[in-house]
């Protein structure tokens, strides 16, 4: 048992002390969108209480107050994830943004026709359509790792399809839809064996491991605020300066100019090349508060407690006659994707939510992991650290009641 | 669990275990494919008609219970229902399942379809019990595909 303290940690997020339908809130859908805990509602409400104005522009005290905060919300990103300098932690909108990002800045300068681009099978739509539309762009191909029944990639095939047409390698770091963890830092070691950069998607890692841009040598690396208990519109795209410099601007505005005349643009150097406009200030400094807040509980303990957690809900929902288990990597996180014999995802969602127990059904952004799996949609529980194993009996009792209603 | 048990109720679950109509129909005049990408649901609709009327109509496709059963009952009802009669069922249950009709004080065609009123309780399953009607008002339409987003 660990001496995780998650009593305490639960009284940090206001949101969970409510009932829904007349039941406590049960909320397990962290890998869709974590919740918020005080001192990030607290940081941001005192952002905009006295410190808001527009950044990097005015000479007065606001301006440098805001200005400061939200670089200072930068200088916590890099230290969390371990970046060589904080100008390669780029400010997104979110994980999505930060790949489109990528795909286009790197896509129009390095991907030419009849190269190629290797995803997984396990991916998020967000890792998957933006390669799609600059492969289409640039007249490039994507080819896809497979995996195996239990939802692991396997790195043999992986291996096999990188060649001198490789232009890049992306996949992520967690699955959203399985749970799994890859071996991203092998597979990145892989695919530098043969000179291919690679973007990790860590929207799921980020939040429930601990992640070092720089051990695992990731060239780009994109993630959330709100799934790692930050307000939703932050997020990063890590990328290592060497690319970053070569890569042309995503989007042309404000902030992200040197000089501008009717002739020809220059451009800013790092991060505000790939800033431009207002950025949402407020959300990346809650985004940094987020970031003191992980800093401030212990945090490998937590990691450890979704272990169990995960441990203790794949015991309790497995023995569930009809219950099966969708993703059973040997390497997971506290996510745990299941289909209840022939009923409906929608159909369970529904009447859990009913027994106030908040967890995803559908696709999950990852219709090719329904494909490979044959499934319509699954339900998923993904848990995070202030969830408790009571909430996990209350979630398998449920689940009964489900095959109750429908039997 | 009183809005559950009443929008899980034992005709809809019966329905969905044994959808009425669940074929297809060869030959048919007219089809439509609705789908819910939020959920998944897929359906294929088919229509046959006999001059203005319905002669056989019938679905196939994957969904949730409600869904299903909401396709399912609609086949029984529009059987034999002229195409203007069809249409004023498809605007009832559409008024009826958003809010718009209140069966229970209003006059309408509506029948055993009135049991669909439940799902008012459940805003992300309006689509759901939605879905069938809108894809067979597609087909009826001439149109052959049709989504819920």
């Amino acid at each position: 048992m660990s001496s995780f303290n998650f009593q305490k940690v639960r009284s940090d997020f206001p949101v969970l002390s409510q009932t829904v339908n007349g039941k406590p809130l049960r909320y397990m859908d962290n890998a869709a969108s974590a919740q918020v805990p005080n001192l990030v509602i607290e940081r941001g409400s005192e952002y905009l209480k006295k410190e808001h104005s527009n950044v990097h522009r005015g000479v007065h005290y606001l301006s440098q107050k805001a200005t400061s905060a939200y670089e200072a919300a930068r200088e916590k990103v890099r230290r969390f994830i371990n970046a060589g300098e904080a100008k390669e932690c780029i400010f997104v909108r979110g994980c999505t943004e930060g790949i489109n990002l990528v795909a286009s800045g790197y896509g129009r300068k390095f991907i030419n026709e009849g190269d190629e681009i290797v995803i997984s099978q396990m991916e998020h739509h967000s890792n998957i359509v933006p390669w799609q539309m600059i492969a289409e762009e640039r007249g490039a191909k994507i080819r896809v790792i497979p995996m195996n029944q239990a939802g692991e990639l396997i790195l043999d095939e992986y291996e096999n399809l990188l060649n001198e047409k490789t232009k890049m390698v992306a996949f992520s770091h967690i699955s959203n839809a399985l749970g799994t963890i890859n071996p991203a830092k092998e597979m990145i070691e892989t695919a530098h064996k043969f000179g291919i950069p690679v973007c990790i998607d860590g929207a799921q890692a980020v939040p429930h491991m601990r992640v070092d841009v720089r051990d695992l040598d990731a060239d780009f690396y994109a993630f959330s605020g709100h799934k790692m208990f930050g307000p939703t519109g932050s997020g990063v795209i890590y990328g290592k300066k060497e690319w970053l410099e070569k890569m042309d601007p995503y989007q042309g505005g404000g902030s992200m100019i040197k000089t501008v005349t009717f002739e020809k643009t220059t451009y800013a150097g790092l991060p505000e090349k790939f800033e431009a406009g207002t950025p949402a200030i407020a959300s990346q400094i809650g985004l940094g508060a987020a970031i003191d807040y992980l800093n401030s509980i212990d945090l490998d303990a937590a990691f450890e407690y979704e272990h169990e957690l995960l441990a203790y809900a794949t015991e309790r929902l497995g023995a569930i006659e009809g219950v099966k288990l969708i993703g059973t990597a040997r390497e997971k996180t506290s996510v745990v994707s299941f289909t209840v014999a022939d009923i409906h995802p929608h159909d369970i969602g529904t009447i859990l939510d009913q027994e106030g127990i908040a967890i995803r059904a559908g696709h999950h952004c990852a219709q090719p992991v329904m494909q490979f799996y044959d499934v319509p949609a699954t339900a998923r529980a993904s848990l995070a650290f202030y969830n408790t194993k009571e909430e996990i009996d209350a979630l398998a009792d449920s689940v009964k009641k489900v095959i109750e209603v429908f039997s | 669990m009183s809005e559950l048990s009443e929008l899980y109720q034992e005709v809809i679950l019966d329905h969905n275990k044994n959808p009425r109509n669940f074929r297809e129909i060869e030959n048919a005049d007219r089809w439509a494919d609705g789908n819910n990408p939020l959920c998944g649901d897929q359906l294929r609709v088919f229509v046959d008609l006999e001059g203005d009327v319905v002669k056989d109509v019938s679905f196939v496709g994957s969904g949730c219970a409600i869904s299903k059963a909401s396709a399912s009952m609609m086949t029984q009802v529009l059987k034999g229902k002229t195409r203007a009669e069809a249409e004023v069922l498809f605007d009832e249950f559409h008024k009826m399942v958003t809010g718009q009709l209140d069966p229970e004080s209003e006059e309408t065609h509506l029948g055993k379809l009135r049991i669909f009123a439940g799902v008012l309780e459940f805003p992300a399953r309006v689509k759901c019990a939605s879905l069938s009607w809108h894809t067979v008002n597609a087909a009826l339409q001439g149109e052959d595909e049709v989504s819920t987003e």
